[in-house]
Order: structure tokens, then sequence, then C-alpha cells
């Protein structure tokens, strides 16, 4: 592998784990916890931001030469609003139910400072092809990061996933699981859980480094 | 070499010493919660004995899991997870899924103890955070009160106890409703003996006051709990009962039923009174059992639920550390005039 082609694998790969923006840095959590209480809404709102992000860090790296630095924040919010509100309209033309339920988080994506951090902090200082890759990488880091909350919280709290139903009509259905609280809570855990995944494997690798100083 | 028996024994201070331990104090609380256990047991039969062992087994089991395994040892003789667990199932509905008793059990110690750091620093009472869990998640089922057997019935479990894991319960048996929910749905009231010995429909360990209030004065002799704390709670509520039941002796109950009926009692004397989450300042007991007594009257008489121990006691826990700061004793040989210029 030829090396500008690791640096864009690695600007990948680091925003599906090591700096997953939910997870690791923490960020954009309104819509985390306001529209996961289903698989399918959590998709819906991951795949929009994917999108705004991916499409708002090409522009900004595209065009970040003639981009003053006095003017460079309300330059980036108008680039994101204009693919939020590309989002907006082709959500509700194209799956208008689940449209209706994301509300008003659709056009709160404008807000998320995932995005907005990311123009910051990576697009407008490398090149396209970098922070294409970064935003690609971000935007499927918040994807899955929902997609596991909502995919918790719809199997205990309606007994199923992507509205397959999975344990049959006697099921109990954890009310708390759709509410406000379960959102607080499962995210809580999957943090939990992560950062113990995340600790194990660095002391893994610590004790790798340590047998190999040892052998040699 | 160290002696035996020394002339003369040099040590640093502390030089009395309290022979109270945390396990100790365990000890004595699962002692105090034998009759009222027992009398549950007795009253609803072998269904509650399971939903107890349920919850317990819960409770011990994450104890053991989310434990360094070099703690889990100690931390489980230590008994405070044994406790959790049997307040927690005292204060189930007898008819509830055993598999709902044991997810009670694994959340009071998971999300009420462990994340907080573990014994002694948890903000809010462990086995109130499970009820509160399970309340939110299975607000049926944690609200179907069934009748009370009695010792005839003992080995007559209800198909409900015995839910498969996950799966709704089907209630066969008659339910009954609390006295608390007689009052106030049918305006109903229950006869005083009753209560007191507790031959009344409700959660396990909370029906019979007499034993509940033998077991309370055990511990407040023993010194394990702070006795300000019961009696401004039963204190605050009586009063403020008293005064409504004088000005709409239709509408309000009488103030005796007021501190018997329901899980006032228990709460006051086994939840509120958790030396970790109430205040350790005398002023501060007061002003937390007040604090209580006003939230629980509030939402029994003017909210929407029957009951209202649990939140009332959870609230107060939050504001422990505010009224602790508050509420500091004066330092003495300090008088107020230093207290003035300190804060200039």
């Amino acid at each position: 592998m030829s090396k500008p082609r690791a640096d864009a694998y690695q600007e990948f790969i680091k925003g599906l784990w090591r700096e997953n923006p939910v997870f690791a840095q923490v960020l954009g959590m309104c819509p985390m916890l306001a529209v996961t209480n289903s698989a399918v809404n959590a998709l819906a709102m991951g795949g929009a931001t994917f999108f705004v992000l991916v499409a708002s860090s090409l522009l900004v790296a595209t065009l970040k030469r003639w981009i003053p630095r006095q003017v460079r924040i309300s330059t980036y919010v108008i680039i994101i609003a204009t693919f939020v509100t590309v989002t907006d309209y082709t959500l509700q033309a194209l799956i208008p139910e689940i449209h209706k339920e994301l509300g008003a988080f659709i056009p709160l994506i404008v807000a998320n400072c995932l995005i907005l951090g990311r123009q910051e902090s990576f697009a407008s200082r490398q090149p396209v092809r970098l922070a294409l890759m970064d935003a690609a990488g971000m935007g499927a880091g918040f994807l899955f990061a929902l997609l596991a909350l909502g995919s918790v919280r719809e199997v205990l709290g309606e007994g199923a996933w992507f509205g397959i139903d999975l344990f049959g009509p006697g099921f109990e259905p954890w009310v708390i699981m759709i509410l406000p609280p379960g959102g607080f809570l499962t995210l809580g855990l999957l943090l939990l859980l992560f950062s113990w995944i995340a600790e194990r494997r660095q002391r893994l690798a610590e004790r790798l480094a340590e047998l190999e100083t040892q052998t040699r | 070499m160290k002696q035996q028996d020394p002339r003369l024994l040099v040590q640093p201070a502390p030089l009395l010493k309290q022979p109270l331990t945390t396990s100790m104090a365990m000890f004595d609380v699962l002692l105090a919660l034998a009759p009222a256990t027992l009398a549950g047991i007795w009253f609803f039969g072998l269904g509650a004995l399971l939903i107890l062992l349920a919850s317990v087994a819960g409770a011990l089991l994450t104890e053991w899991t989310f434990l360094p395994a070099d703690q889990r040892r100690g931390q489980i003789a230590n008994g405070s997870a044994l406790v959790t667990g049997l307040l927690l199932g005292l204060s189930l509905p007898p008819s509830l899924p055993l598999w709902m008793a044991f997810l009670g059990g694994v959340a009071s110690i998971g999300l009420g103890k462990l994340i907080w750091g573990g014994l002694g620093y948890n903000l809010f009472n462990p086995a109130l955070v499970g009820r509160a869990f399970l309340l939110a998640a299975f607000p049926v089922a944690m609200t179907t009160w069934s009748a009370q057997t009695g010792p005839a019935d003992f080995f007559q479990l209800a198909s409900s106890n015995l839910a498969a894991p996950l799966m709704h319960a089907d209630y066969d048996g008659l339910s009954s409703a609390t006295p608390l929910g007689l009052m106030k749905f049918q305006q109903e009231s229950t006869p005083l003996w009753e209560l007191v010995i507790g031959k009344t429909s409700g959660c396990i360990g909370e029906t019979s006051g007499l034993l509940l209030i033998l077991g309370g004065l055990f511990l407040a002799f023993r010194r394990d709990l702070d006795w300000r704390i019961p009696v401004s709670i039963l204190l605050t509520v009586a009063i403020l009962a008293t005064l409504l039941f004088l000005i709409d002796p239709t509408r309000y109950p009488d103030p005796i039923f007021a501190v018997f009926a329901g899980s006032l009692l228990f709460g006051a004397i086994y939840m509120a009174s958790d030396p970790v989450t109430s205040p350790i300042t005398p002023r501060g007991a007061w002003i937390f059992g007040i604090g209580v007594g006003l939230l629980v009257v509030l939402i029994r008489y003017f909210g929407g639920f029957p009951e209202g121990v649990m939140y009332a006691i959870l609230l107060m826990n939050a504001a422990t550390p505010l009224i602790d700061r508050y509420s500091q004793p004066r330092v003495f040989g300090k008088g107020l005039e230093s207290a003035r210029s300190g804060h200039e």
C-alpha cells in the first residue's frame, strides 16, 4: 500500500473507533438521545448526518482558499445549512412517515457540533481527498453509534428490530427504554462498554510491547 | 518483638474506637428486617419468598460480576448488597414476575451503587433506584397487587410469578387495591387494626406497621440509624395530615391512617435513614426528614400517584449534599462575628 492511500485509510478508520464522535468525543448528543427510540429512526438520522457531513466537508475543503478567516464560521454554517435543507426536502419526499417522526431534529443537524467541528478542525486545513475520508469516517462512526443505541432501545423497549418482532406476542416491553431516561441509560452503558474495550485493548498492546522488549 | 500483654501501650490517636463496622451495621439491619420479612412471606406465601431470593440474587450477582476480583470477597461479606437486595425485594408487589425482581436487583447495584464508585459513594438509595427503574420500565406489573393468600395457600404460586424472562405476566389471582389506592380512588378507608398487623395488600414488606416499628426501634437503640430522620418524616406527615383532615374530613384520611398505610413506615425507617444517602448533621437530618414528609403529603394528596414515598426519598437524596453543606455546625470557639468576617 502506498503512503497516501494508507493515510486516507487512517483518516477513515479513526472516526469509526478510536475517535468515534459519540463514544470517544461525546459530540452530537442532542440527536443521539432524542431520535434513537427505534433503529429505523436512528438509521435515517445517521444517514442524514452522514450525507450533510461528507457534502459540507467536500465543499469546505474545496473552497478553503477563498473563505476569509474572519467569516469562516458563518460560511461553514451556510454551507451546512444548504445541505441540511436538501436532506430535509429529500427525506420529506422519500420517507414522509420517518421524516415526521424525526421532526425538528432534521433542521437541527445544522447545529450539530460534530459537523461544524470537522469543518473547523479538519476540512479547512487538509486536502480534499483526506477531508472526504475523514468526513466519511466520522459520519460512519456517528451512524454506527446511533444505530447501536437505537437497536438496544428498540429491542428492549418494543421487542422488535427494524419493526421485525423478535420475541413473539408475549413480550413485556420495557417502557423506560422508549422514554428519554432510557436514552440516557443506554448511552451511559454503551460509553462504559466502549471505554472498557478501549482500556483492555490498550493494556493488551502494552503487554505485547513489554513481551517484545523482554524477548529481545 | 510485639508483646501480647504490654505494660505500656503507646498508640497514636484515636485511642477510643467505635466497635461499629459496616458488616455489623448491615447485620443489625438484617436482624431488624427479619420480623417484617417473615411476616411478608407468611402473608403472601411462597411467591414472596421467591421474589426476595430473586432480587437478592440479582444484587449479589451484579456485585460479584462488576467488582475487581480482589475486592469481591470483602464487599460481598460485608452484607451491603444483601441488604440492598432484601430492601428492594420487600418493596416489590408479591405477584411480580421473578425475572423482574432479579432485574431490579441488577439495576439497584449496577445503576444505584457501583456506577457511582461503590459503597459509600452513591447519591441515591440503591434499592430505591432499582425500584424506580422497575416502576418506569414495567408500570403495570409494578402496580398490580394481589390479595393476601394466607398460610393455607402458602405453596400456591401465582402464575404471574413464574412468567418466563422478558415475557408478559398473566394474572390469574384476584387483584386487590392497596389501602392507599382504595382511599385515593374509592374514598374507602381500611380498619386501623388491619394496617397495624399487616392484613392488607401491598408490597411484601410494607404491610405490617407494628413489626416495622419494632425493627426501627431496635436499629435506633443500636445507633444504626439517626432517629431524627424517621421521626421527622413521620411527624411531618402526621401534622400535615391532621391539618388537612381538620379542613375537610370527608376528602382526606385521618392522620393515623396516613402514617400506617402504604410504604411510609418502611420508607421512613429503612430507606430514608440509609447513612450514605442522608445528611450527617443533626440539623440536616431534620431538614431532610421534613422535606421527605412534605413531598410524601404533596404527592399522595395532590399528585397523580396514590403513594409517593419512593420519589420523595429519591428527591431528597439528591438534595442531601446541599443540606449537609448548609447545616454544618458552628465550630466551637468561633462566633458569628468571625464567621461573618470570613465571608468578607
